[in-house]
C-alpha cells in the first residue's frame, strides 16, 4: 500500500480510493436531491403565505427567515444535531443533513419565488378576479406557471450551491466526498489524493450543471 | 440557568476576536482578489481571460470545504511548512469569494453605458485614467448591493472554520459549550445566532453607509430595488446582475 | 485641417461610407447633412477614433490619424498614437456624455488636468472662463443630474473647449434638448464659431442654423458626398435631385 510513500502524487493509491470517494459522492448527490426538494417547496410556501400578508404569521415568517439567512449553515446544522434529541426528536446525521439544508436554502429560495411572482405583470391577476376565479385557482392556474419558468435557473443555481455545502455535514458524521477522504487519509496519512479527488469530483459535476443554468437563463432572458 | 449564562458569554466572546479576524480578513482579500479579477475579465487578451476564468471558475465550482481542508491539509505538504489556521482560513475565505467578487466586478464594470466611454475617449484620457476615474467610480454604485450579500456569506463561512481548530465563535460553542453546559443547549445556541446576526447587521450597516456615498458621488439615491435584486439573484451568476 | 482620402467604412456587409473623399480647410464651419443612416455619425466618430477605418486614409492637421508612419510603412495607429492626435480633436454628443460621477468643474478639469498637464489652478480658472461664456458661472459645483438637459449640453460644449482643440466635431447636439432650450444652445455655438478659429464639423438637424452657420454644407447619400456647396447654394439651389427631396422632408416635417 501506499502508506509512507513519500511522492508527491501516488497515482496507485488515488486509483484506489476512487470507488469510495465515488460512493460517498453518491450520499452527496442523494443529500442534495432531497434537500433541494425540501427548499424548492417550503420556499414556495413561505412566498406565497408571506405574499398574503397575515398579521403575526408574517412577522414570524420574516424573523425567522431573516435569522436562517443571517447566521451559518454549520451552526443551523449543529442546532438540529444537538437540540432535537433534547425534545425527544432523535434523527439519523442524514435526516439532519437534508432538514438543516433544506430550510437554510428555503430562506433564499423564497425570495427567488418572491421576486419572481412580482414580475408577473399586476394586469394578470386583475384580469384573474375579473373572470371570478377562487383564489387557489389564481395561483395555480394563471400567477406560478408563469411565475415558476423563471426562477428555474435561480433554483438551479442554488441547488449547484447546496451540493457544495454537503460537506459541512461531516461536522455531525455523515459520510459525504470529504468526509470519505478523511477516513481514506488517516488510514495512510496520505491526504493529498482525497481531497485533490475531492476537488475534482465537485469541479466536475458543478461546473457543466451550472453551465446548463446558464443556458436555461439566457434562454429564459430572450423570452 | 441565569447562572450559567455569566459562564457561558464570556467563552462565546473568546470566539468573537478569531471571527472577526476572519471576517475581515477574507473581506479585505476578497476585495484585493475581485476587483482585479473582475477587470481582467474584461481583458482584450485572450490568455488573461482564459487564466482568470481558471481561478473563477476553480473556485466557483468546488466546494468551500474541500478548499480549506486542501489548503490546510495537503498545501503545507507541497509547501513544506504548516500555516497558522486562522490564516488558513483567511486565505480560503478570501481566495473563495474572490471568486464569486470577481464576477460581481465584470458584471458591474460592463453595466456602465458606452457612451460613458466614449465620453472619456474624446476627452483624450488614458485606458487607465478612464478606467479609474470614469467608469469605476460608476461601477462601483452596481457593485455595492451584490457586494455586500456576498460579505454576509463570507461572514457566515467563518463559521467552517471551526473545522479546522479555529477557535472561533462556533467552535467555542460546539467543543467548549455543549460538552459542558449540555442542559442550556438552547440558550448557547441562541447566543450563538445572536452574535452573528448582530455581525451581519453591523456588516450591512457600514455597506449601506458606502451605498450612500458612492450613489451620492454619481448624483443618485441608493436603490432599494437594487438591493432586493441582489437578495434575489443568488450565489449564480447571471451575465445580466441581477437574477430574474 | 482634416482630410478623408477613399475611406471606406463597413458594419459587417453594411458598407457605410464608400471611398469618401473631402478637405476641410483650417477655421472653416462645415455642416453635415443627410437621411437617417447616411453616414454622419460615423464621420465624426471616425475622426474622434472611436471607429476605426477599413481602408483609405483620414488625417488631421497633416498627421495621420487612421494610421501611423512606423519605418515607411503606413500601419493601422495603435492606442498611443491615437491618445497623441485625439488631443487636437474634441467632440460634443448628442446625449451629453458628461461623468455623473464628477461636479460640472470635475468635468472641466478632469482632463485638462489629466491629459494636458495643466495645474490645477489653471484648469480650475479655464473651466470658469468657459462656464462664464455658456452662462453657467455659478453652477460649476453643481452636480451634472441637477442640470436641465440645456445646461448639461452647454457644460458638455465648455467640457470640449476646455481642452483647446483644433478641430470641434457636433453630432445633433440640439436633437435630445426640449425645443424652447434648443435656441439658447445653437447661438453659443454660433459665438463660438465667430469667436474662435476652431474648425467645426456639425452634424445637424435645424436648417436654419446650419445656413448661417456653416462655410459649407455637404449633403451626404449611399455612404458618398452627393452635393458639396456654400449654404446660399444648397438651400436655395441644389444640383440634386436627392438634396432637393431631402430639404423639403426636412423643412416640412
Ligand atoms: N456600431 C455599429 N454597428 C453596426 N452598424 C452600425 C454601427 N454604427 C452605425 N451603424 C450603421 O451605419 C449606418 C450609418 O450610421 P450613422 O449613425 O453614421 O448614420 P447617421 O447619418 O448619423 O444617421 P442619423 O441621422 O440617424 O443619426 C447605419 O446603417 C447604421 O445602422
Ligand atoms: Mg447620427
Amino acid at each position: 500500500m501506499a502508506a509512507g510513500s513519500t511522492s508527491l502524487w501516488d497515482w496507485d493509491y488515488a486509483f484506489s480510493i476512487i470507488p469510495d470517494l465515488l460512493k460517498a459522492l453518491l450520499t452527496t448527490i442523494e443529500i442534495t436531491v432531497l434537500g433541494s426538494a425540501v427548499a424548492f417547496v417550503l420556499g414556495l410556501v413561505i412566498a406565497v403565505v408571506r405574499r398574503a400578508r397575515i398579521p403575526v404569521v408574517d412577522q414570524v415568517l420574516w424573523a425567522l427567515v431573516e435569522v436562517i439567512r443571517s447566521t451559518p449553515l454549520l451552526v443551523q446544522i449543529f442546532f438540529l444535531f444537538f437540540v432535537l434529541p433534547r425534545f425527544g426528536l432523535t434523527l439519523s446525521a442524514f435526516v439532519v443533513g437534508v432538514t438543516a439544508l433544506g430550510v437554510h436554502y428555503a430562506t433564499y429560495t423564497s425570495e427567488v419565488y418572491r421576486a419572481g411572482i412580482d414580475a408577473v405583470p399586476k394586469g394578470q391577476w386583475e384580469a384573474a378576479t375579473a373572470l371570478s376565479l377562487p383564489r387557489s385557482r389564481v395561483w395555480t392556474g394563471v400567477i406560478l406557471p408563469q411565475a415558476i419558468p423563471r426562477v428555474l435557473p435561480a433554483l438551479g443555481n442554488y441547488a449547484i450551491s447546496m451540493f457544495k455545502e454537503v460537506p459541512l455535514l461531516l461536522a455531525i458524521g455523515v459520510v459525504e466526498v470529504v468526509n470519505a477522504g478523511r477516513e481514506l487519509g488517516s488510514e495512510t496519512f496520505r491526504f493529498t489524493e482525497p481531497y485533490t479527488i475531492a476537488g475534482v469530483l465537485f469541479l466536475v459535476l458543478s461546473y457543466p450543471a451550472s453551465m446548463l443554468v446558464r443556458r436555461l437563463e439566457r434562454r429564459a432572458a430572450v423570452r | 440557568m441565569s447562572d450559567n449564562l455569566s459562564r457561558i458569554v464570556p467563552v462565546l466572546l473568546q470566539g468573537l476576536p478569531p471571527t472577526v479576524i476572519a471576517t475581515v480578513g477574507g473581506i479585505v482579500l476578497t476585495i484585493l482578489l475581485s476587483v482585479p479579477a473582475g477587470l481582467l475579465l474584461l481583458s482584450s487578451r485572450r490568455w488573461v481571460r482564459v487564466l482568470v476564468r481558471i481561478y473563477v471558475e476553480g473556485f466557483r465550482g468546488t466546494s468551500e470545504v474541500v478548499q480549506l481542508f486542501w489548503i490546510y491539509f495537503v498545501l503545507p505538504v507541497l509547501i513544506g511548512f504548516q500555516l497558522v489556521p486562522l490564516w488558513a482560513g483567511v486565505l480560503v475565505l478570501g481566495l473563495n469569494h474572490g471568486a464569486y467578487g470577481a464576477e460581481i466586478v465584470r458584471g458591474a464594470v460592463q453595466s456602465v453605458p458606452r457612451a460613458q466611454y466614449e465620453g472619456a475617449i474624446a476627452l483624450s484620457l488614458s485606458p487607465a485614467q478612464r478606467m479609474r476615474r470614469v467608469i469605476f467610480p460608476q461601477a462601483l454604485v452596481e457593485m455595492l448591493p451584490p457586494m455586500n450579500n456576498l460579505f454576509i456569506q463570507l461572514l457566515k463561512s467563518t463559521a467552517i472554520l471551526a473545522l479546522i481548530t479555529v477557535p472561533e465563535v462556533t467552535r467555542q460553542a460546539r467543543d467548549v459549550l455543549i460538552p459542558n453546559y449540555g442542559d442550556d443547549t438552547i440558550l448557547i445556541f441562541g447566543l450563538v445566532f445572536l452574535v452573528y446576526l448582530v455581525l451581519a447587521a453591523i456588516l450591512t450597516a457600514l455597506m449601506r453607509l458606502a451605498e450612500r456615498i458612492a450613489s451620492r458621488r454619481v448624483g443618485r439615491r441608493p436603490s432599494r430595488a437594487a438591493r432586493v435584486a441582489a437578495r434575489a439573484a443568488g450565489p449564480g451568476v447571471s451575465d445580466r446582475m441581477a437574477g430574474i | 485641417m482634416i482630410t478623408f482620402d477613399a475611406v471606406e467604412k463597413r458594419f459587417g456587409d453594411n458598407v457605410v461610407l464608400r471611398e469618401l473623399s473631402f478637405d476641410v480647410a483650417p477655421g472653416e464651419h462645415v455642416t453635415l447633412i443627410g437621411p437617417s443612416g447616411s453616414g454622419k455619425t460615423t464621420i465624426l466618430r471616425l475622426l474622434m477614433t472611436l471607429e476605426k477605418v477599413n481602408s483609405g486614409t483620414i488625417s488631421v492637421a497633416g498627421r495621420y490619424l487612421s494610421h501611423m508612419v512606423k519605418g515607411d510603412k503606413l500601419v493601422p495607429s495603435d492606442e498611443k498614437y491615437c491618445r497623441e492626435v485625439r488631443m487636437r480633436i474634441g467632440m460634443v454628443f448628442q446625449q451629453f456624455n458628461l461623468f455623473p460621477n464628477m461636479t460640472v468643474r470635475g468635468n472641466l478639469i478632469e482632463a485638462p488636468t489629466r491629459v494636458l498637464g495643466l495645474s490645477k489652478d489653471e484648469a480650475n480658472a479655464r473651466a470658469q472662463d468657459l462656464l462664464d461664456l455658456v452662462g453657467l458661472g455659478e453652477k460649476i459645483d453643481a452636480h451634472p443630474t441637477q442640470l436641465s438637459g440645456g445646461q448639461q449640453q452647454r457644460v458638455a460644449i465648455a467640457r470640449a473647449l476646455a481642452m483647446r482643440p483644433d478641430v470641434l466635431l457636433l453630432d445633433e447636439v440640439t436633437s435630445a434638448l426640449d425645443p424652447e432650450l434648443v435656441a439658447g444652445v445653437l447661438k453659443l455655438l454660433r459665438d463660438i464659431g465667430e469667436s474662435t478659429d476652431i474648425t467645426i464639423l456639425c452634424v445637424t438637424h435645424e436648417m436654419g442654423f446650419a445656413r448661417d452657420f456653416s462655410d459649407r454644407v455637404m449633403m451626404f447619400d449611399g455612404g458618398r458626398v452627393i452635393e458639396d456647396a456654400p449654404p446660399e447654394k444648397i438651400f436655395s439651389d441644389p444640383d440634386h435631385r436627392r438634396t432637393q427631396d431631402f430639404l423639403q422632408a426636412v423643412l416640412n416635417h
